[in-house]
């Protein structure tokens, strides 16, 4: 882990404007060259100005946005969950599942069940800030988190 | 009424054009604009809410040391900054005002569980809600 590493206000300014694009369209795709448009950055510096700056990769913060929403749209919707797989921007519902499994560690239908099942008591909160509330904590890569559980996995049976 | 909340700052990274941006595009009025030397003390009101001023304060000396002036306006600029809500009678409407007047909404209106909200930015990246009061509430 690096240390702080000290950011132009201005470029973060520009920064946060492509991750306040995201926010608002993350069933969009989002290349790289997209986002570096919307921050006047060259494509090579965004991706790594954009790490320092929120701490995980752009895709990756793209991704967790995308399972923000489909947990809303499952919890607060009775779309079906293909529906809602298309919805946040995946293009087919094998990977939709996967990813919301490996991020949440339930698949999109227990999810719901368990939602729909339990009592919520944030009536109070702006509706607006509640999905922010839900935003999953996605740290690792979800590609290294498989790799770890297989470790795991092999060890055991070893 | 006469206890309460007085005065609550935000961060911005010029006054001038914090000043501009409330005053002008959001019809705040200037309440306090008072300088000394480098200082500044700037606040604005909002014209329903007499009792209430909103401080408009740039991170820097003699307050705050260089470095962590500098921590603060990355902050601010990165929009991490707690929530804002402004609270308006029609939020489609008022978004019609204040695109046109040059605001950066980061989303339109959209009406959800009874309400209607839209977000916006200030230059500086202080991030606001802007949320219809809902008819009937006290």
């Amino acid at each position: 882990m690096t240390g702080h590493t000290s950011q132009d206000p201005e470029l973060l300014r520009r920064l946060l404007r492509a991750k306040d694009r995201m926010d608002v369209a993350s069933h969009e795709e989002w290349p790289v060259e997209r986002l570096a448009r919307v921050s006047r950055v060259s494509k090579a510096h965004f991706a790594r100005s954009f790490k320092d700056a929120f701490g995980v990769p752009p895709h990756r913060y793209l991704l967790t946005r995308r399972i923000e929403r489909a947990r809303t749209l499952l919890r607060d919707t009775e779309l079906s969950i293909t529906d809602i797989a298309f919805q946040t921007g995946w293009k087919s519902l094998g990977t939709f599942g996967r990813i919301f499994r490996d991020i949440t560690g339930e698949s999109p239908g227990q999810l719901r069940t368990r939602e729909k099942a339990t009592p919520h008591e944030l009536d109070r909160v702006p509706a607006c800030y509640l999905s922010a509330a839900h935003r999953p904590n996605l740290i690792n890569a979800v590609s290294e988190k498989r790799r770890r559980e297989a470790k795991v996995k092999n060890k055991a049976t070893r | 009424m006469s206890q309460g909340v007085g005065i609550v700052g935000l961060y911005v990274r010029d006054q001038d054009e914090a000043l501009k941006f409330y005053v002008e595009k959001l019809g705040f009025r200037v309440h306090t604009d008072s300088r000394n030397g480098d200082y500044r003390w700037l606040t604005v009101q909002h014209p329903d809410q007499p009792s209430f001023q909103l401080g408009l304060y740039k991170p820097g000396p003699p307050v705050l040391d260089a470095a962590t002036a500098q921590t603060l306006s990355e902050i601010v600029a990165k929009g991490a900054m707690p929530p804002l809500v402004l609270v308006v009678d029609d939020c489609r409407v008022a978004y019609k005002r204040m695109h046109a007047a040059g605001v950066e909404f980061t989303q339109e209106p959209v009406t959800r569980y009874g309400s209607t909200d839209a977000s916006f930015r200030d230059p500086s990246g202080n991030g606001w809600k802007l949320i219809e009061a809902r008819k009937g509430a006290a």
